[in-house]
């Protein structure tokens, strides 16, 4: 329980601050410095809180939990690309919407979209399906917070009150401290977690003796592909480079972009954004292939155990037992037991509060989806001017409530791993969406039309993997069920973790179609005006 | 030139994320257990930041910021 108490003191601490921003920010009473701090956020403050927003419980429970069950190929799909191709389009993408913010007053992407294309209500279809893909990563953070808690009390704790704590506090601190206090609190976080991993893995390596013995028995055991990717196509390897477009995509990203007091401070972030990724998922994946090596911790067995079952004998289960199996063996809370049977108790307890920082780290979205909501649809429709900028925030502030309480039913309820819902919904849909961006802000010949038609397939894409997926079983570990082939070529087919088409994970069609019906529809359908398309290409030359 | 060669930097790095030579092969485990191909994605992380500090320094859009204090309109 002591450990616990340490976590208890961090959620006091960051509901601490969220109340001092709140303090901080009383009598300016504007949206704009509630929602976005007055765009004032300096460098230091600016990189770790905008890293911070992007690093949530999938980073160290869902990295460690993926790379124990699947080895260190984790590291290459996730974050390497990841540390190539978020800092690329924040260089590229997240310094011309700071300038259009600055320029032009928008506060959200669909207000951006709203004017680049004189459009409206195609903004409130974008805006549905942006807000729609972005609650599941709200519900991430929530399963996290209830995972961890869970594990660190000993069980003392149960999934749903833990679950139900961690939704209160970020709730607290987002509803008091806006903009301001989430960033605040997202910097604290980021340098708790940058610490985790180093601790972490002294600790861990020398409670068992050193790794070099556990990487050889590894690689001499069964259990050796861990340390390859035999096991992975490359062509799913290669999918993985596109989940990282969904970075720029995601509202809350795009909303921090716009935080900056000067464009100088995406400097730092753009440089070190990859050595902070490595800094995190290096240690956490590779105590997760490590864990496999743990032969004293019942619960590690228990998911070994599991795993074996659904290799050997996953052909002869029904789906629901091999569901039941996949649970079972799901390494999400593996690197806490590390900590709980080789770190002292009080170490144990300040590293919980490191995993419970990037858990937490869904604060900026319940943030951005509120900025949207109020902005986007409260104000777009008349309601600002109607009844004043403090009702505007008020709302916000019920709006933050209500979907924290949405997310948090649902996240009781949600069967999947932290990792596969992620990947899964939000990441490929967000990526889906990033060609909206790209064009806004790129090419002169964008329409409005070609918006919607990306958005509209991005939408029933989404919706169509759900379904496949629910429909057609997962199969057990080996060969994929083939749905569809054309001429001895698989199309389309039910992998064991999701689905393929042409070998591909999901999410590289639906970005190349998204791209290739927003330049076809484009080119067919009337332009914007040439003052408002001059109003974005003088200052994106 | 210098924009092409940036290009071709970013372009070379994203083609050796794909890296099939340490698909199937632990060895060598570098320090004696990081297995080469983890080893190989931790190098690619410190490559990538390098290329993100020469853009910075060679590729930055300045004129952005100059541009942006121009306001059009005071507020959305």
């Amino acid at each position: 329980m002591i450990p616990a108490i340490f976590v208890f003191l961090y959620l006091a601490a960051v509901l601490y601050i969220g109340v001092f921003a709140f303090r901080k920010a009383r009598g300016k009473g504007e949206a704009e410095d509630y929602f976005l701090a007055s765009r004032s956020l300096g460098p230091f403050v600016f990189l770790f809180s905008l890293f911070g927003t992007n690093m949530t419980a999938f980073a160290i429970l869902g990295s460690s939990g993926h790379a124990f069950q699947n080895g260190i190929v984790t590291f290459g799909l996730m974050a390497s690309s990841s540390g190539l191709v978020i800092p690329l389009t924040i260089f590229f993408v997240g310094t011309r919407v700071w300038a259009l913010g600055k320029k032009h007053g928008f506060m959200t992407p669909v207000q951006m979209f709203r004017d680049r294309w004189e459009c409206s209500h195609i903004g409130t279809v974008i805006f549905v399906v942006q807000a729609t893909l972005l609650v599941p990563y709200i519900i991430i953070g929530i399963m996290g917070g209830g995972t961890t808690l869970n594990v660190i009390s000993g069980g003392a704790v149960p999934f749903w009150f833990g679950g139900a704590i961690v939704a209160m506090v970020v709730m607290g601190y987002v509803f008091f401290g806006g903009m301001r206090g989430t960033a605040w609190v997202n910097t604290f976080q980021t340098i708790l977690f940058l610490l985790f991993g180093a601790i972490a893995i002294v600790v861990i390596g020398a409670g068992m003796g050193g790794f070099k013995s556990a990487a050889t028995a590894i690689a001499s055991s069964p259990l050796a592909p861990l340390l390859t990717r035999e096991r992975i196509s490359p062509y799913y390897f290669f999918s993985y480079t596109f989940i990282p477009l969904s970075a720029i995509a995601f509202p809350h990203i795009l909303i921090f972009c716009l935080t900056a007091e000067k464009m100088n401070h995406f400097k730092k972030t753009v440089i070190f954004y990859p050595l902070c990724i490595l800094a995190i998922w290096l240690p956490c994946v590779f105590l997760g292939v490590m864990a496999n090596r743990v032969t004293d911790v019942p619960q590690i067995k228990a998911k070994q155990e599991a795993r074996r079952m659904l290799a050997t004998q996953g052909k002869n289960l029904s789906p629901e037992q091999r569901d039941e199996l996949r649970e079972e063996s799901a390494g999400d809370d593996v690197i806490m037991l590390l900590l709980q049977r080789y770190a002292p108790l009080w170490l144990a307890g300040l590293l919980g509060a490191g995993i419970m920082a990037a858990v937490m780290a869904s604060d900026s979205q319940i943030l951005a989806l509120s900025t949207m909501f109020t902005e986007d649809v409260f104000a777009f429709y008349g309601h600002k001017n109607r009844f004043g900028e403090a009702v505007q925030i008020n709302t916000g502030r019920i709006f933050i409530v209500l979907i924290t309480m949405v997310a948090y039913a649902v996240a009781l309820r949600a069967p999947e791993t932290i990792f596969e819902l992620a990947i899964q919904y939000a990441f490929s849909g967000f990526a889906a969406l990033s060609p909206l961006l790209i064009a806004a802000i790129f090419w002169r010949g964008s329409t409005k039309w070609g918006a919607l038609a990306s958005t509209v397939w991005t939408a029933a894409a989404v919706v169509a993997v759900a379904l496949f997926q629910h429909l057609v079983a997962a199969p057990a570990p080996g060969p994929s069920i083939v749905v569809w082939s054309l001429g001895g070529t698989e199309v389309l087919s039910r992998t064991p973790g999701g689905t393929a088409v042409f070998g591909f994970m999901p999410v590289v069609p639906m970005v190349i179609v998204s791209a290739l019906l927003m330049v076809i529809v484009s080119l067919v359908t009337s332009k914007p005006k040439q003052t408002t398309i001059a109003k974005y290409f003088e200052v994106n030359r | 030139m210098k924009r092409i060669l940036l290009c071709l930097a970013v372009v070379a790095l994203y083609v050796l994320h794909q890296d099939i030579w340490f698909w199937r092969t632990a060895y060598p485990l570098v320090f004696g257990f990081v297995p080469i191909g983890l080893f190989y994605h931790g190098c690619f992380s410190v490559a990538a930041a390098l290329l993100m500090w020469l853009l910075v320094k060679y590729a930055w859009p300045g004129h952005l910021e100059a541009e942006a204090q121009r306001k059009e309109e005071p507020k959305h």
